[in-house]
């Protein structure tokens, strides 16, 4: 009787994450449509001035209001979701595939190039990274590349830690021991066995990294290294109405709500990645 | 005849801060002859499952010689490994373990003809002739490590052993994890595919009743060192050293 019990709790539970992960998912792909299409959507040519429009509140005209060259904020928004969560992605892809293939030979060679190189992840994971990419970002000079470089170069050691620990505990596991017997080389080994195995840990890390760069990288636009003005970006609208924000609350507002939304979305979205992979979860194929 | 095995002098120490050296293997030394079955017995700790990872080159061994079919593999490393482990396996301990979770069984029971270049067709008829011989039916080939019990898993182990036709077979505890029936089934197919194909094993074992019914030969090892190394019955009714009688009386 109790048995029957378990396994239905089981059943629910796990339909649940499996539908919280299509949930987010939904969210996140309408949320990248938008982005795509972001030219197509708009209400508004988001770099039109109008100063007779100037400052205007929310209204059924504007829904976010205008800002104080009088264009449309809500176009703006949407078309700076463009730079922000694509800039995003692209970041988080270079950081987690260079961190991995990093990771990955370091826990598979060891010796004096894993000592170093962890050596060096050691003192990027040690230093706040918004200072570290600060100060790159500022030697660079402004603009979302540079950015996105300065950010990089910081936040690429995370990955490395993942994979290596991975690796590391697989070196171990008689079924890659049982590879090598089978006349692998290490190249084989590590594309055919390794990689496949340590992939679940790493996509997790990334989903849940999509939230905290896309922050970092606002962050950086808004002390004016990311993106330039006039460019629309959600860090840097928020810098430009950063002034007002007493005055006119909506020109800080509509941008960090956007950054809000995507991020606690992506956020959710990692969340729920991770509870599906679980090997609790999905152990049944 | 030359011994398909010969290990000398083998040891494996760490060096701990502070401390003595430890031998994890202490001057180790037999022989293994084509078509015979050693067995080394001892307790945990002895250092049996090191002097496997020595022999099949996962560890480096600190002093001695390993020789498979008169060759020299000590120092071997990479590349050079490959066409020693056409003349050695090894089934492991763990059996749903010892299959990568992602990858059927038929991966990996043809992995070792795949890297050799053997076609798709070629590989997987020969695999399916080896699960038959095991007592697995063809379709095993396409399930997943965690679709099949234990004792079902280290039949295809041991077929995947003998997909590139080895000369030995290293068993590091190979039947501890299974329940006395299937132990008992596994060791019947090792007894008869001995008797087929000639070949020599390396019995890994704790089990000193099955040691004396199977082996050749047997070692026991105590501490890192041999103790006591001669026939089953010998060793095992006239222990001579302190240690070995012991382990007799443990048991018996």
């Amino acid at each position: 009787m109790s048995g029957t019990v378990t396994v239905r709790i089981q059943k629910i539970k796990k339909n649940t994450v499996k539908g919280r992960l299509i949930f987010f998912l939904i969210l996140a792909v309408i949320l990248l449509l938008v982005t795509i299409f972001a030219d197509r959507i708009v209400p508004y040519d988001p770099y039109a001035q109008d100063l007779s429009k100037s400052m205007m509140p929310p209204s059924s005209e504007h829904l976010m209001g205008t800002d104080r060259y009088g264009r449309d904020m809500f176009s703006r928004v949407i078309v700076g979701a463009q730079v922000s969560i694509f800039s995003t992605l692209a970041l988080v892809g270079v950081i987690s595939v260079f961190g991995t293939i990093v990771g990955t030979l370091c826990g598979y060679y060891g010796g004096a190039v894993d000592a170093i190189v962890m050596r060096i992840s050691d003192v990027c994971l040690a230093f706040p990274g918004l200072v570290f990419a600060l100060a790159i970002a500022a030697l660079l000079g402004g603009g979302v590349g540079n950015a996105v470089i300065a950010l990089a170069v910081i936040s690429w050691p995370k990955y490395a830690r993942v994979a290596r620990s991975q690796t590391l505990a697989l070196k171990n596991v008689p079924f890659v021991l049982a590879a090598r017997l089978s006349g692998c080389t290490s190249l084989q080994m590590i594309l055919r066995h390794i990689l496949p195995n340590i992939l679940g840990p790493i996509l997790v890390t990334a989903m849940l990294d999509i939230g905290t760069m896309m922050m970092e990288l606002a962050g950086l636009s808004f002390l004016g290294l990311g993106a330039q003005p006039p460019t629309a970006e959600w860090g840097n609208m928020m810098s430009g109405g950063r002034s007002m924000l007493q005055t006119y609350p909506w020109l800080v507002l509509s941008p960090g709500l956007a950054i809000f939304v995507t991020v606690v979305i992506f956020n959710l979205l990692g969340d729920t990645v991770r509870d599906y992979m679980d090997p609790k979860n999905s152990r049944a194929r | 005849m030359e011994p398909i095995l010969r290990v000398t002098d083998l040891s494996k120490s760490f060096s701990r801060a502070g401390k003595n050296e430890f031998f994890a293997v202490d001057h180790v030394s037999f022989d293994v002859m084509p078509g015979e079955i050693l067995g080394i017995v001892g307790e945990s700790g002895s250092g049996k499952s090191t002097i496997a990872r020595l022999i099949t080159r996962q560890i480096d061994a600190t002093t001695g010689t390993i020789e498979i079919d008169g060759q020299d593999i000590t120092r071997l490393v990479g590349r050079h490994l490959i066409p020693v482990y056409a003349k050695i396996q090894m089934v492991f301990q763990t059996p749903a373990g010892s299959f990568d979770p992602r990858r059927t069984l038929g991966d990996g029971i043809c992995e070792s003809l795949r890297n050799k270049g053997v076609s798709k067709a070629e590989r997987e008829s020969r695999a399916r002739g080896l699960l038959e011989k095991c007592g697995l039916p063809p379709e095993f080939l396409e399930r997943y490590p965690h679709q099949v019990s234990g004792g079902q898993c280290q039949r295809a182990a041991i077929a995947r052993a003998l997909m590139c036709d080895p000369r030995i077979l290293i068993f590091d505890e190979a039947t501890s994890a299974l329940d006395v029936t299937v132990q008992k089934q596994i060791i019947e197919l090792l007894q008869q595919l001995q008797e087929e194909k000639g070949l020599a094993y390396l019995f890994i074992c704790h089990n000193l009743a099955l040691v004396q019914q199977f082996c050749d030969k047997v070692i026991v090892l105590y501490d890192g060192k041999i103790v006591e190394h001669g026939l089953p019955d010998e060793v095992i009714l006239q222990p001579h050293s302190d240690y070995a009688r012991r382990l007799v009386d443990a048991i018996f």
